[in-house]
């Protein structure tokens, strides 16, 4: 169990260290900083000066341990484009990615989690076949013209809600929420829906697949010889069971969330880090994508690690054999 | 059995092995399959015909007119029969603009498949014949690379490049050049893990002995003894990777870091007709958004028929 642990973390660390080399390269050889501070007229021995003041001249390894740890205190210089101090930036951003990606969470699972189950136990009702079909439909659309269509829909054609934007908001101390007032409600509904359309449909198609399954085994036919009822059948023992592997397989789209938000927040004009990504990307501002990389690698290496060990936690079957193997 | 049949396949005459297979007949029995391959074929055509077929030539600017620009489909209030989806906001004719944009989305969706390919077949060949440190190594790039979503490895490779290469608005070759490769990076790794673990299976048998005996190259070995053995995976994985190689195509030109706006696909249309939204000119978004949508529902259908068709397993 601990062997296991530790390997695990191991490999986090290499694959974190890996993503900084990347983010290093990018940094220093690509986006170059003494050209950018001085200009392209600055003398052979201005620069060399510079080189010497920033650190360049420094070995290599030694440049990028100084990165690192730069890096792991958050520190990634300054913005090419906006003059800001990136960690600053990315910190004014991150409430609103990270409160449209929980909203867009919470819908999947409140209304996947339901659906599948439906569509399990009736499976063979006009309405589950329906909602496999729409299903279907949701996993082959890509994100921005599902986003798209929502707008004309119900922003341009019916006039209901607001297309872009977060709406009014409030700062609770460092963090700016808009789940307090009424406009950020309006605001959210439909980035959040799109955001959470593939998820949601994945955990239906999910969670009808595992039921179907669980509702084959053993334990519930001897539960129905028990004459247990069909409530009690359905979501005392056949549900529990369900829901370990949904629960990993929505920790791991936890990160993918995040990742697709920045397709919707480009849609949406959600002030958020995807949108700022984006603008990145287009305006070749390297030391916003090198923060972007670490943070969104930082974010998929710790929710992978924690999906891991909770799976361990709920699972007793996994804390055996892997004592066995430890052995 | 079907690994047979595949190398004596075009020994035969090609017509009747075809009428005679298992994969024709599952192609003639599911009418969803017909009907995808039909309305795919239809857009093909309509994409490489488009010098022929097109009422219009969009990329040709001399012949826009800027009065003529966001004209409503024929049928509405202001539209015209000459333009019969109506027009963009250049005064692009939409119907011809599509053709010619789907046609990039179809070539780019090709490029970046056959790229993945080459890369992730040789790789997987390379890690699964090799093994030990070689194979270590690339399957170690494989899991980091799986643990990204393929949206984010491509927007990044797409960001470096750009950041790498500087953008040059004419050199319209290396806008295409950089998305291609960026979604090739996101596919590769699929066709990796495949063929390793199929070589990795082939590379004990007796032929494999056998050539080796014979005093083949280890690259003879490679490509002509156990490449043909692992092809039919690859083929329906590739198929099904068109479509997300259009998705992804579509997303990135949509996001504005795609192919140039002098060469519309059809993400870039979307991308253009999006700032009309809201003045009610649905078309110049609607019309391309539909056709994406076709498009990628149909080549997904008949990749999922191929997939079942060569999978007796699943039958």
């Amino acid at each position: 169990m601990l062997a296991h642990l530790i390997r695990r973390l191991l490999q986090s660390v290499a694959v974190m260290l890996t993503v900084a080399l990347v983010a290093f390269v990018l940094f220093q050889y690509v986006g170059d900083p003494v050209s950018f501070i001085l200009g392209q007229d600055a003398t052979a021995e201005e620069r060399s000066r510079l080189r010497g003041d920033l650190g360049l001249d420094a070995p290599v390894p030694v440049q990028f341990a100084r990165f690192v740890g730069n890096a792991v205190q958050g520190d990634f210089g300054y913005s090419l484009r906006q003059g800001r101090k990136v960690s600053e930036l990315i910190a004014s951003k991150a409430p609103a990615t990270l409160e449209l990606s929980l909203v867009a969470i919470v819908l999947a699972l409140v209304m996947g989690i339901p659906a599948g189950v439906y569509c399990a136990l009736k499976k063979d009702s006009v309405l589950a076949k329906w909602l496999m079909a729409l299903s279907l439909l949701g996993v082959s659309l890509p994100t921005f013209l599902i986003g798209i269509f929502l707008i004309l829909t119900f922003s341009v054609w019916l006039g209901w809600l607001p297309s872009f934007g977060r709406g009014d908001t409030v700062a609770l101390g460092g963090w700016t929420t808009g789940l307090l007032t009424q406009s950020g409600w309006a605001h959210i509904i439909l980035p959040a829906v799109t955001l959470c359309l593939f998820q949601l449909t994945m955990i239906l198609r999910l969670i009808r697949v595992e039921m179907l399954e669980v509702l084959r085994s053993d334990y519930i036919k001897f539960a129905r010889a028990r004459g247990l009822s069909q409530t009690a059948i359905h979501f005392g023992h056949a549900l529990k069971n369900t829901l370990i592997p949904v629960m990993t397989i929505v920790g791991l789209e936890l990160g993918g969330v995040i990742a697709f938000a920045i397709i919707t927040e480009t849609v949406f004009q959600w002030p958020g880090m995807g949108l700022l990504f984006i603008q990145a990307i287009s305006s070749a501002d390297i030391p916003v994508m090198a923060a972007y990389l670490c943070l969104i690698s930082l974010i998929f290496v710790t929710i992978n690690f924690l999906v891991d060990l909770l799976y361990v936690a709920v699972d007793p079957r996994l804390r055996i054999t892997s004592q066995s193997n430890a052995h | 059995m079907r690994i047979k049949a595949m190398t004596t396949f075009f020994q035969r005459d090609f017509l009747q092995r075809i009428r005679q297979s298992d994969v024709w007949f599952s192609f003639t029995q599911s009418k969803v399959t017909l009907w995808a391959a039909a309305v795919f074929a239809v857009l093909v055509i309509a994409a490489f015909g488009a010098e022929v077929i097109a009422p219009h030539n969009p990329m040709d600017l001399a012949t826009l007119e800027l009065s003529e620009a966001r004209l409503p489909p024929a049928w509405q209030e202001g539209g015209t029969s000459k333009y019969m989806l109506g027009t963009d906001d250049q005064g692009r004719d939409l119907l011809s603009a599509l053709m010619y944009g789907t046609r990039i989305s179809i070539l780019v969706g090709l490029a970046a498949v056959g790229f993945a390919l080459l890369l992730g077949v040789t790789l997987g060949l390379i890690a699964g014949y090799a093994g030990g440190v070689v194979d270590a190594a690339i399957m170690r790039v494989c899991d980091v690379m799986l643990s990204f979503p393929s949206i984010l490895v491509a927007l990044l490779v797409d960001g470096i490049l750009h950041a790498v290469i500087p953008r040059d608005a004419s050199n319209t070759g290396q806008a295409f050049f950089v998305v291609v490769l960026a979604i090739g990076l996101t596919l590769w790794v699929k066709y990796a893990r495949t063929v390793r673990s199929s070589v990795m299976v082939e590379k004990n048998k007796e032929y494999v002995q056998a050539a080796r005996v014979m005093g083949a190259s280890t690259f003879t070995i490679l490509f002509k003894h156990i490449f043909p053995n692992v092809l039919s995976p690859i083929t329906v994985l590739a198929t099904l990777h068109i479509a997300q190689a259009i998705i992804t195509e579509a997303t990135l030109s949509y996001l504005g870091v795609g192919v140039p706006p002098t060469s519309p696909s059809l993400g870039t249309l979307i991308r253009i007709g999006n700032e009309y939204l809201f003045s009610g000119e649905w078309w110049i978004t609607v019309w391309p958004g539909l056709t994406l949508v076709v498009l990628v529902l149909s080549a997904n259908l008949l990749g999922d028929w191929l997939r079942d068709a060569l999978n007796p397993r699943l039958q």
